[in-house]
């Protein structure tokens, strides 16, 4: 099956910072893949080559099997629709002008009534765009990148800011979609989010690619172990023959131990108060942390 | 160009506008209010220096032997051209005109100047030789009517001209950065929309509601003041549409690379602040230093202003104002398309 699209080599200089450094990836059909990383890994830069907004300095990018040049560009807009990580739209219309004003944009559009009620938009179809809430406005920003029925969309952390109610309302929207077999191509800061919605991530740090793969297969080819957690106040013994190292952040202590019942027997028997324990298996956000490291990023 | 495209923008800037209504009420009041301002101020004016036109020797016999020319308070201005020099004192732009060749005079009979300084003519003597004067005067009177031209009515035009370039500059260059800035730009980048059809919708959009506000307002202004219009209203309304689109195409200039609206607003005030001073908005170019009037000769407004005035106050046809519509076109042609090709949505 041909790729909708492929990154071949995409390389991205800005005034002697390389922003990205060699990024390639191809998607089948109807994927929702999650691109993340931390700031200033080359997510937007690389989501803006595979867009058209942004020429690579080299490497190419091809959508449908035919390389992205300016010849091809208006067949590449009119078939992706791209909700940017910030983005304003005109002051003084509404959102019902705002659908129609994209609408007119494209040569095809779908049924704007039945975009307005799968994007709950109803309620507020008369108010200025200026006057939304963070959700209804990314829930109008959606709207609008799927206004033209595309068959690639970009979303970029489009659930930024959102209270966890309206992010997961908005999760349900991205379902939607994926339902229709639509590919979507998303970056995210919320591991949780990739983990809900994406079919394959990958992770790029330093303007590269440094893992890819199903979230399940990248969960199980870096971590062997799960994780105990207990409250930092239940334990006052000496810790320190331990046959694994504990992790203390302010309120707990964490153990990574690959067998639970000898972990668990060697706990009692020093002693430790285990009423408060809590199992977890590793998550994305374990993932991320060990592959991009711990160190604040500007 | 798909026509689909330019409507969707035009509308969505015309509500844009249309809806704002701060800035809307400021781009029909700015006007409105200068016009009254200048209006009231200078509804009392008195003449206390009358003007006086000479045509031919300054320094001839008939200056030195005649005491009119030694009137104290008249201002005598000498003048090459009798045509022009009769068009002034039927404007009462001039009290009183002297042909020393002829040995003609004009006066306006509608000209309260003109009559005072008959007056003192025909009271005034002549020497004749070292020790007899005569009250004969020797010049032959020739009748002129027209009304005058106050200065409002020469203001007008100027203020109109001047509220079509900052309703052009600021309402595109300052809006275009702003959009480049807030992602607006981008956004629309991303759909099929082509820059040609953005900007086209710009410009239209723009061009007709700068028309609509300076037609607005000088209906008003005529109401009020009884403007002059001499020539051919379709002819203003021709040179003001030329006039906003060499206005616009200075503003897309600007508008077309910059992304910051500090720096936008800087450049569009370092334009605009020197073409309302040296573009004869205020005051007549005629007594300002020659380098400054050919500065002047750079500047859209200086030619938007002058063809405007030539056909209101000088009834100047078409053909008459030539130079000041080949120039905006000019203008607005190379601007365009320097600025089309330099735009830049992000």
């Amino acid at each position: 099956m041909t790729c909708i699209i492929e990154a071949q080599n995409l390389v991205k200089h800005f005034n002697g910072v390389i922003a990205v450094n060699g990024v390639s990836f191809a998607l089948q059909p109807g994927v929702c893949f999650g691109l993340l990383g931390p700031n200033g890994a080359g997510k937007t830069t690389t989501i803006e080559m595979l867009e058209g907004l942004i020429t690579p300095t080299a490497g190419n990018v091809y959508f449908n099997g035919k390389k992205y040049d300016k010849k091809y560009s208006n067949n590449f807009k009119e078939n992706a629709g791209i909700m940017f990580q910030s983005t304003a739209l005109q002051e003084f219309v509404t959102v019902k002008e705002t659908l129609n004003l994209f609408t007119d944009l494209y040569s095809k559009s779908v049924n704007i009534d039945a975009l307005i009620e799968q994007c709950a938009l109803s309620e507020f179809l008369n108010r200025e765009t200026t006057k939304l809430s963070g959700g209804q406005r990314q829930r109008l920003l959606l709207a609008i990148a799927l206004i033209n029925d595309p068959t690639v969309i970009f979303l970029d952390e489009p659930t930024t800011g959102l209270d966890p109610q309206s992010r997961r309302n908005f999760w349900n929207l991205v379902r939607d979609i994926q339902a229709q077999k639509k590919t979507v191509i998303l970056t995210t800061h919320y591991m949780e989010e990739a983990y809900e919605l994406c079919d394959e991530i990958a992770i790029m740090d330093h303007g590269k690619i440094i893992t890819r793969g199903t979230p399940e297969k990248l969960l199980a080819q870096h971590f062997n172990s799960v994780v105990l957690q207990l409250p930092a106040e239940d334990i006052d013994g000496d810790l320190s023959q331990l046959p694994f190292t504990p992790v203390r952040n302010a309120k707990h202590l964490e153990f990574e131990c690959t067998d639970v019942n000898t972990a668990l027997r060697i706990l009692l028997q020093k002693n430790i108060n285990l009423r408060n324990l809590r199992i977890r298996s590793h998550t994305l956000d374990d993932l991320f942390l060990k592959l991009t490291g711990h160190q604040l990023r500007a | 160009m798909k026509l689909k495209r330019f409507r969707a923008i035009l509308i969505a800037r015309n509500r844009e506008f249309l809806r704002d209504r701060s800035a809307l009420a400021w781009n029909f009041l700015f006007p409105v209010l200068i016009v009254i301002g200048f209006a009231f101020a200078f509804s009392d004016k008195t003449i206390n220096i009358y003007k006086v036109g000479i045509i031919g020797d300054p320094n001839s016999a008939l200056i030195k032997e005649h005491s009119f020319f030694k009137t104290k308070h008249i201002t005598f201005v000498p003048l090459d051209d009798l045509k022009n020099a009769i068009v002034k004192i039927e404007k009462h732009q001039l009290d009183m005109l002297f042909d020393l060749n002829t040995r003609h005079y004009w006066v306006n009979n509608e000209s309260p100047g003109g009559y005072i300084l008959e007056r003192v003519l025909l009271s005034s003597k002549q020497q004749t030789s070292p020790h007899e004067t005569t009250l004969a005067t020797p010049f032959i009177k020739q009748k002129v009517t027209g009304r005058a031209i106050r200065y409002i009515d020469w203001l007008v035009p100027g203020i109109l001209a001047m509220n079509i370039m900052f309703s052009a500059l600021f309402g595109v260059g300052y809006v275009m950065v702003r959009y480049r800035k807030n992602g607006v730009l981008k956004r629309l980048k991303a759909t099929p929309l082509s820059a040609f059809e953005f900007l086209s919708a710009q410009i239209a959009s723009r061009l007709w509601l700068v028309m609509l506000i300076t037609v607005a307002v000088y209906i008003g202004a005529d109401l009020f003041l009884n403007l002059p219009m001499y020539g051919s209203y379709f002819n203003l309304f021709l040179v003001f549409v030329l006039g906003s689109i060499s206005m616009i195409s200075v503003g897309l200039l600007v508008a077309a690379r910059t992304t910051s609206e500090e720096f936008a607003g800087g450049i569009l005030n370092l334009i605009s602040w020197p073409m309302m001073f040296l573009s004869g908005v205020w005051f007549s170019l005629e007594g300002i230093h020659p380098a400054l009037q050919k500065l002047a000769l750079l500047f859209p407004l200086t030619h938007l202003i002058s063809a405007a005035r030539a056909i209101m106050l000088d009834g100047a046809s078409l053909m008459d104002i030539t130079p000041q519509l080949l120039t905006l076109s000019l203008i607005s042609i190379a601007l365009l398309i320097i600025g089309a090709m330099t735009f830049r949505w992000n």
